[in-house]
């Protein structure tokens, strides 16, 4: 019988599809600074020793160097943990955002079995693999038992096709899909991401889209890998992989397909992801605070496109800008490009790797009546630390645009004035 | 276990877990008491202090959508809630619930029908809400994970099948 990628990919023990309950083993398995809860609840089943050590990457991001005496005692705990379960892979505060990380350090790999205690987890469908986020008590269960319970999702496929216009990146695009699709439009669905777009991604646009994909309410998003993918995990893929594609007439339940050529610049509006409108219908809001970073939109090209705004210029001064590369290789090569520099001299406060303001921790939360514009992927009221704050979400280059003029901008307008040569 | 009653609160579509159980106390907040006091802080600050056990929550679409914290389904299971019903889940707060055994009902036809305050009776072992008389049916839960359920949630489950429940419980 034909099967869909995710059919595929866990009928490993036995053939099954969608509907289906099964239990499986994942080859990964990640967890960040909730480690010491998991692991306490780990203690509560009453075995000693965690099944497979090797399988599990801790990773510390969310708050990092810890801000107060209790965070400082959260990362002591899992130190321990980890020392005393012997886990390998671990990533101290040095090292950036677990999703970057587990993509950097080659573990997000085609047709492997990825969980993570984080709903973002879907990122790295972007090389082929089933990623999903579960809960802690799943995660300390993995733990003690090396095992999980799936169902088996339908899958949604979206196909997008068109010219990717001058100021539009993949944020825009998921954006839009969002908006059009709703919150829940993709709940409980696998979603694959597909069509000559998808193709002409790089690495870190095609992240954007599987990382956002959960905002729809996607169980995964899948991206099929190709020479691209291949040249990314050159040098880096931790162990053998075996790309898994759908078969060609495998069940698709539900078919969309998003033309691109005339899409404008999105932006997501207080508090829900899918209350997307096109910037040019937002602009002029005022923002106290511009934050660049996330697991969404922190890599080396969104640098790229930032500095090439900001060299030589000054942001807004009424705004405050945060910035935080989605990981330390991320940073220096920033560095060495001398977008940092740029950045710098721009009048923005540059933040170690990590999740920063992003879960409402610190470096940069906001204050009450306070707008910000984010790169990242969620604007949940008090998801910033403040429930009477508002937050936006837009590509990096609308954050680099708007951090000019202190209000959100059409980027658009802004290339046309300097010849299109910005992007 | 299986009969519940309890009063609504009742809620609108999209409820994130930023509302239910805010991300800054995620690493910091592990009480099962002070978790209650913080559920719905961010939505509802009346709710922890009135919440009566076996409340009952009620969302529209979408409810629980957003972060895997399952701290968003502890901390109603801590603040007495008897279960969750709504019009549908996010996935990640659906499984949250049933590792917390707190039993979440899809109902979508009963949204409509309630309004906050209003009594009613949930049998989980006949699939039936009981409102004003009128019974209505939810979809069974898999068979593969009533197990779980039964066994009050996914830890005292694994202890169950690994036989270490009846093993000292270390502090
Ligand atoms: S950057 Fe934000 S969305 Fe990404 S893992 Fe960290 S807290 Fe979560």
């Amino acid at each position: 019988m034909a099967k869909t990628f995710v059919e595929k990919i866990l009928s490993r023990e036995r053939s099954v599809s969608a509907g289906e309950i099964l239990e499986i083993k994942p080859d990964f398995a990640m967890s960040h600074d909730n480690t010491a809860a998991i692991a306490k609840t780990f203690r509560q089943i009453g075995i000693k020793k965690i099944d497979k050590p090797d399988r599990h990457i801790v990773i510390l991001d969310h708050c990092v160097p810890a801000a107060n005496e209790k965070f400082a005692q959260n990362h002591k705990e899992i130190r321990e943990f980890i020392k005393e379960q012997k886990i390998d892979h671990f990533y101290d505060i040095d090292r950036g955002i677990c999703h970057q990380v587990i993509c950097e350090e080659g573990f997000a790999l085609p047709g492997k079995i990825i969980v993570g205690s984080d709903s973002h987890t879907t990122t790295y469908g972007a090389f082929g693999a089933f990623a999903t986020g579960i809960g802690r008590s799943e995660m300390a269960a993995i733990f003690a038992t090396g095992k999980i319970w799936f169902r088996v999702p339908e899958t949604i496929k979206i196909t997008i096709k068109g010219k990717i216009p001058a100021a539009i990146s993949a944020k825009d695009i998921i954006l839009k899909i969002i908006g059009d699709l709703k919150a829940d439009g993709a709940l409980y669905k696998s979603v694959w991401f597909a069509g000559p777009v998808v193709e002409e991604m790089s690495i870190a646009g095609r992240m954007v889209l599987t990382n956002m994909a959960v905002e729809m309410g996607a169980k995964n998003g899948h991206i099929e890998p190709d020479a691209k993918t291949a040249a990314y995990l050159k040098n880096r893929a931790r162990v053998h992989y075996k790309p898994q594609y759908s078969d060609p007439d495998a069940r698709i339940e539900e078919n969309y397909e998003f033309e691109i050529s005339d899409l404008e610049p999105q932006i997501a509006c207080p508090h829900t992801v899918d209350n997307v409108k096109p910037a040019s219908r937002v602009k002029g809001t005022k923002i106290d605070q511009i934050f660049f970073g996330s697991c969404t939109n922190a890599r080396l090209e969104d640098f790229k496109i930032v500095a090439d705004v900001l060299r030589n210029k000054k942001i807004h001064n009424h705004l405050r800008m945060v910035v935080i590369p989605a990981s330390n290789q991320i940073y220096l090569q920033a560095l060495q490009a001398g977008y940092i520099k740029d950045l710098i001299e721009a009048g923005a406060v540059l933040v170690n790797p990590g999740c920063g303001p992003c879960m409402g921790n610190h470096q940069g939360v906001l204050a009450p009546g306070e707008v910000t514009l984010s790169t990242s992927n969620r604007n949940f009221k008090g998801r910033f630390g403040c429930k009477e704050s508002e937050i936006f979400l837009s590509s990096p280059l609308t954050a680099a645009v708007s951090a000019l003029t202190g209000q959100i901008e059409d980027c658009r307008d802004f290339i046309k004035s300097s010849g299109g040569k910005h992007v | 276990m299986s009969e519940i009653t309890g009063r609504i609160w009742k809620y609108g579509d999209n409820i994130n877990t930023d509302v239910i159980f805010p991300g800054k106390y995620t690493y910091t907040v592990t009480d099962p008491g002070e978790m209650a006091k913080l559920a719905l802080e961010d939505l509802d600050p009346e709710f922890s202090t009135l919440v009566q056990n076996g409340d009952i929550v009620l969302g529209g679409k979408n409810f629980g959508c957003g972060s895997s914290r399952e701290q968003a389904a502890f901390c109603l299971k801590y603040a007495g809630v008897g279960a969750v019903i709504a019009k549908s889940f996010s996935r990640l707060y659906y499984r949250n619930c049933i590792n917390a055994g707190l039993p979440a009902l899809v109902l979508p036809q009963l949204y409509d029908q309630l309004n906050k305050g209003e009594r009613i009776e949930i049998r989980l072992d006949r699939g039936i809400v009981v409102h004003k008389g009128v019974e209505y049916h939810f979809p069974p839960l898999p068979e593969e994970i009533i197990d779980i359920f039964n066994h009050g949630g996914l830890i005292p489950h694994i202890r169950k099948i690994l036989k270490t429940d009846s093993m000292q419980r270390k502090e």
